[in-house]
């Protein structure tokens, strides 16, 4: 137990904990739609967000980059990013729309109990991440250092460097943008409507399967775009780079209060901070049970989350 | 929230003829309003007696099925030697793991899946973190009995093993009380986190739990052969399996009472609606305890068996996919009835045991790799074609009848 | 009627799959024919991973054994001898299962591996049982010959001797006074990481532990406490993708310091998983000399037949095999003599000379422990001998 070592390192711990956090929130935002609209835990969510990064990765090696190349100049960086981003989002966003219309719209039509959802959901997760296995023999694949990691600020033993910020920055941006979304345009009160009452939606006019498709198709989209954050940071990815990072974004969903978009942002950037602490204290190894706990101390005074689930909910 | 689905309030009893057929028409009728005047009155002669073998099995006196149960009994002592069988006994025989530790592995996945069954089928309560339990029985007897432990107790295999089940059912109730208050989803987090870090104290723990290196030297069951050997050896797996298959048929025993019983219809009720059963004067603290108690028994006599079998262990075996695996498995074979849940533990250990040692012609690689790809396709297939389970218990089969019936148009 | 029908075709398909694909495999049992006048007709057996995440450390062993088979069958006639593979993935739930269905083929007579220490807690109870013999290339955990095995023979050096050299180095040829250690709490990591961490003493300057080979990505956690301790060197006991992770992140957050490792980050993977430029420097220890020391033209044949440059204990396990080769030349067609055979064996082969102690141990005055360094291809090259300590 080394509260010194934390205390010491409060900074340097924080910033990477935002960091850490801001990625399993993008990831986190996939699930805490999917469940508010349709009361479905979307095991396959971990496998769209581990194809967006080989995707990613595949496409860059298309122009020539892998892991051992040179950093390019400042406009092939951007350059290179956008065609990331643009190839993981296409990538990640198909893969959720196909895992939707192959596995969950049949028992959908059929009305199948939630359980069945759940159980195809991790057959669907099982398929994808195995066969990604095989084609890649369970290897590890780099990622090219497109961006050269430099301190932009120092304060103290702190450091901020270029790449964290731009996680952040990027988070915080892209859940402001979703956020403007499902509460100020037409297709976010589709959305609000199916997750109060699907039925009566539909009553009103909302076509319920293009906004289910919607919803799952912005959860790949957010976390194609964490792929490419995740790859950035970690400089590497694998087949199953999906599951644990799957459960650690489940995990701060739940927190946040399942449902509630909002509530997956600070859930991402609590659980984010707080596994770094722990680490700082007990030792990295137990980071994940830590965030357990916490959880479940959480969820004993506050059984619905942080912040409640809201989705369905109408909230302005 | 929830639809009512038999009209009576009915024990699960598994082998009532006349209920049978009762019980498909009844539903029917009493649904007013929403479905057509085509499901009035009777459902066509064909159907009752189509429904399914089960249904003919519960028409024939109770010594006949006595007779029947019992040959398909000592058929399953008899697995072992099925490889004997020709034409198809080498192709049902795995090839590359003996295939009595096939049986083995198939043995304590179905001990495990008729504990979850429990759990999840009769109690409703989702459960993502279910070989915490195999993994507390696993290591309590390795604790009492391998002289790499702490305790250094060093006793005999069958002296922890009641140790071992005790503290597994404890272990239940401590993960059952703080859940008590949460609803579903939330549920199965809470489990998957106790799981976890039950593996993460495994990993971490270097003099407790040995984390990787394990506990090695934990002796087998007790009992010699006429020559002196031990029945329980290392070499042959059989002993293990008909060990395996014997605590399977009392658990099945155990459980079926259980059911049967008060427990089982207030499980039944918490399942369906757990406010209602709050409001019916259904102890639903007190049973879920129950449940969550009687599953991890369960998942730790399971545990405790691996353990005697295999000697060594160490933090990797219980990984978290092991627990979604054997979900997956009850869900598939069809939860909330034994017969699905035995058959969803075995294949989950079958299928990918017997995709071991195969090259696949395309590719030339093992096909072992493929096998969780397999697999995921077979759930996914089996779930679309039949989301009630392969061998579905009747409430479930009744209840999926009627949600079709009530699916709004897409 | 469609339902019923719907799940016998199901049902029959998936029967019908799985007894096709068991149809087509090609069972590659051996022949007893061929010539006549040599002991012909037996298998070593290969127990270990072929597939996983370390599972070019297997490889490297399983193909120079199966080199050693070629060699052997050209000189007496094609199928004399076979090598029968059994892929463990280097899981300890694995072993058992797979160790059982080994012993009941009665044409082995002995086998190489296995190459992890995990799965040999596991299996070689089993082995012991049935009595064959093995030699492990590479399992270095020294417990392993403490449990009374009669059959257990280790070929390379074990990590009582691998800990003290790569500390030696760090303190010697690195000079470091401030040390971070960290392991991947596996049998291997931590306990190489610990015998390091006692000689070192009070140059630790911290230590960390983090999740198993392929379970963890982000270590940036680890990153942190590296770079606040102000240690210069960073010793991982671990394997070569999370120790490959790892540099790359500490490169990434601009530390500049040394990473060093065991034998289980002496493989290219290494510099897979960091990338040329960070893995550069990065030193690796080794209880096994260079295989392009390897005398004769072992080199060459195994660049011959494998397209590829000799791995990790590559030429150890060309060596065991050899040793079982020799044993069925010398009349040891049984298990039980093929271990007689070892106890007593002095043979020397493209990596060293070899000669079993009384618990299985190579004799201690054999013992080599190279040290290798990561060069800017991310290859890696020797460095120098570890003094023997």
């Amino acid at each position: 137990m080394n509260f010194s070592g934390l205390f010491h390192n409060l900074g340097p711990l924080t910033i990477t904990g935002l960091a850490q956090g801001a990625i399993i929130a993008l990831f986190a935002l996939g699930y805490t739609l999917v469940y508010g609209v349709l009361r479905l835990i979307n095991f396959a969510h971990s496998e769209v967000f581990m194809v967006g990064t080989f995707a990613a990765l595949y496409t860059w090696g298309f122009f020539g980059l892998d892991q051992n190349s040179p950093t390019p100049s400042l406009g092939g960086v951007i350059g290179y990013m956008l065609i990331g981003l643009a190839a993981a989002i296409v990538v990640s966003g198909a893969t959720a729309l196909l895992v939707e219309f192959v596995a969950y719209r049949p028992l959908r039509r059929r009305n199948a109990p939630p359980l069945a959802f759940l159980i195809t959901a991790i057959g669907a997760s099982l398929a994808i991440s195995s066969t990604v296995g095989v084609f890649t023999h369970q290897n590890i694949k780099g990622v090219p250092p497109l961006i050269r990691p430099a301190t932009v600020v120092h304060i103290g033993n702190t450091v901020i460097t270029n790449l964290q910020i731009l996680i952040i920055v990027l988070a915080l941006g892209l859940m402001y943008g979703l956020d403007r979304f499902v509460n100020h345009t037409r297709l976010g009160r589709g959305i609000r409507a199916v997750a109060q009452n699907p039925d009566s939606a539909a009553l009103m006019g909302v076509n319920k399967g293009r906004v289910i498709s919607l919803v799952f198709l912005i959860g790949g989209l957010m976390a194609g775009i964490a792929a490419v954050m995740y790859v950035l940071k970690i400089g590497d990815t694998k087949f199953d780079s999906g599951f644990n990072l799957g459960i650690e974004a489940f995990t701060a969903a739940v927190l946040g209060g399942i449902g509630n978009l909002r509530g997956a942002l600070l859930g991402g950037l609590v659980l984010g901070v707080a596994e770094n602490y722990v680490s700082g204290v007990f030792g990295t190894q137990w980071h994940t049970a830590g965030a357990f706990v916490i959880l479940i101390v959480i969820l004993m005074f506050l059984p619905t989350g942080l912040l409640g689930e809201s989705l369905g909910r109408a909230r302005a | 929230m929830t639809e009512p689905t038999a009209s009576e309030p009915r024990a699960t009893e598994e082998a009532t003829a006349p209920a049978t057929e009762a019980t498909t028409v009844v539903p029917a009728q009493t649904r007013s309003g929403m479905t057509a005047a085509s499901s009035l009155p009777a459902v066509p002669e064909a159907e009752v007696k189509r429904a399914t073998v089960r249904g003919w099995f519960g028409r024939q006196p109770w010594p006949v099925r006595a007779v029947f149960v019992l040959i398909f009994v000592v058929l399953a002592y008899l697995l072992p030697y099925i490889g004997n069988v020709p034409v198809i006994g080498p192709q049902i025989v795995t090839q590359g793991i003996d295939w009595p530790s096939a049986l083995f592995d198939m043995s304590y996945f179905v001990l495990l899946a008729l504990g979850l069954n429990v759990v999840v089928g009769f109690a409703g309560l989702l459960d993502l973190g279910y070989v915490g339990f195999f993994a507390v029985g696993a290591y309590t007897v390795a604790l009492l009995t391998s002289p790499d432990s702490v305790f250094n107790t060093k006793l005999a295999w069958l002296a922890a093993v009641p140790v071992a089940i005790v503290v597994a059912l404890l272990s239940g109730l401590i993960l059952g009380w703080p859940t008590l208050r949460l609803r579903g989803d939330y549920l199965a987090i809470v489990t998957l986190g106790f799981a976890e870090i039950i593996r993460i104290t495994a990993d971490s723990t270097p003099n407790f739990l040995r984390g990787d290196r394990g506990f090695g030297g934990i002796p087998h069951p007790p009992g010699n052969k006429a020559d002196g050997s031990a029945i329980f050896g290392v070499r042959d797996a059989t002993p293990y399996f008909w060990l395996g298959l014997s605590i399977i048929i009392l658990v099945i025993l155990a459980i079926r009472n259980l059911d049967r019983s008060r427990v089982g219809r207030s499980w039944l009720a918490i399942r369906e609606d757990e406010e209602a059963a709050e409001i019916m004067g259904v102890r639903t603290v007190k049973f879920k305890l129950w449940a969550f108690a009687i599953g991890a028994a369960v998942g730790g006599f399971g545990g405790v068996m691996f353990a005697g079998e295999q000697g060594f262990m160490n933090s990797s075996t219980f990984q978290l996919q092991f627990s979604i695996l054997v979900l997956a498995g009850v869900v598939m074979g069809g939860s909330g009835n034994m017969a699905g849940a035995i058959l969803g533990g075995a294949l989950i250990s079958y299928i990918p045991d017997r995709l071991r040692g195969i090259s696949d012609p395309l590719t030339h690689t093992d096909l072992f790799q493929w096998r969780f790809a397999l697999f995921g396709v077979v759930i996914i297939v089996i779930m679309i074609l039949r989301p009630q389970g392969i061998i579905p218990s009747r409430r479930r089969a009744m209840e999926l009848k009627d949600r079709a019936k009530e699916a709004a148009p897409q | 009627m469609r339902q019923g029908l719907v799940r016998a075709l199901g049902g029959v398909a998936i029967l019908a799959l799985v007894a096709g694909a068991a149809a087509c495999n090609s069972n590659k049992s051996t022949g007893g024919s061929s010539s006549g006048s040599k002991n012909c007709g037996f298998e070593i057996a290969y127990f270990g991973a072929l597939t996983g995440s370390s599972a070019n450390l297997g490889v490297n062993i399983e193909q120079g054994a199966e080199l050693a088979v070629d060699q052997y069958n050209d000189k007496n006639g094609a199928n004399c001898i076979s090598i029968k593979k059994f892929d463990s993935q280097g899981s300890p739930d694995v072993a058992p299962g797979l160790a059982r269905s080994l012993v009941t083929d009665t044409k082995i007579l002995g086998i190489v591996g296995p190459p992890f220490s995990g799965e040999s807690e596991a299996a070689d109870p089993i082995f012991d049982s049935a009595g064959i013999p093995l030699i492990t290339p590479s399992a270095t955990r020294p417990s392993l010959s403490t449990h009374g095995w009669k059959i257990f023979h280790r070929a390379v050096a074990n990590d009582d001797a691998q800990g003290p050299a790569a500390a030696a180095y760090i303190q010697n040829v690195l000079k470091a006074t401030k040390v971070f250690v960290a392991d991947d709490q596996s049998a291997y990591g931590a306990g190489l990481a610990d015998v390091v961490k006692s000689k070192l003493g009070s140059a630790v300057a911290g230590t960390d532990k983090t999740g198993a080979d392929g379970k963890q990505t982000d270590f940036s956690a680890t990153v942190q406490k590296v770079i606040a301790s102000g240690a210069t060197a960073f010793f991982y006991g671990g394997y070569y993708q999370n120790a490959g992770l790892l540099r790359k992140q500490l490169t990434a957050a601009g530390w500049k310091g040394t990473q060093i490792g065991g034998d289980g980050v002496n493989d290219p993977g290494y510099a897979k998983a960091a990338g040329n430029d960070a893995a550069a420097g990065s030193i690796v220890t080794c209880p096994c000399a260079p295989a392009s020391k390897a005398s004769g033209t072992f080199v060459t044949d195994y660049k011959t037949k494998w397209n590829t440059d000799a791995g990790t204990y590559s030429d150890v396990a060309f060596d065991a095999m050899n040793i079982f080769l020799k044993g069925i030349d010398a009349g040891n067609t049984t298990p039980e003599k093929m271990n007689t055979y070892l106890s007593t064996v002095n043979y020397t082969g493209v990596a060293n000379t070899y000669k079993f102690t009384s618990t299985g141990e190579l004799d201690s005055s054999l013992i080599k422990v190279w040290a290798f360094k990561f060069d800017a291809s991310g290859n890696v090259v020797p460095d120098q001998e570890a003094p023997k300590s």
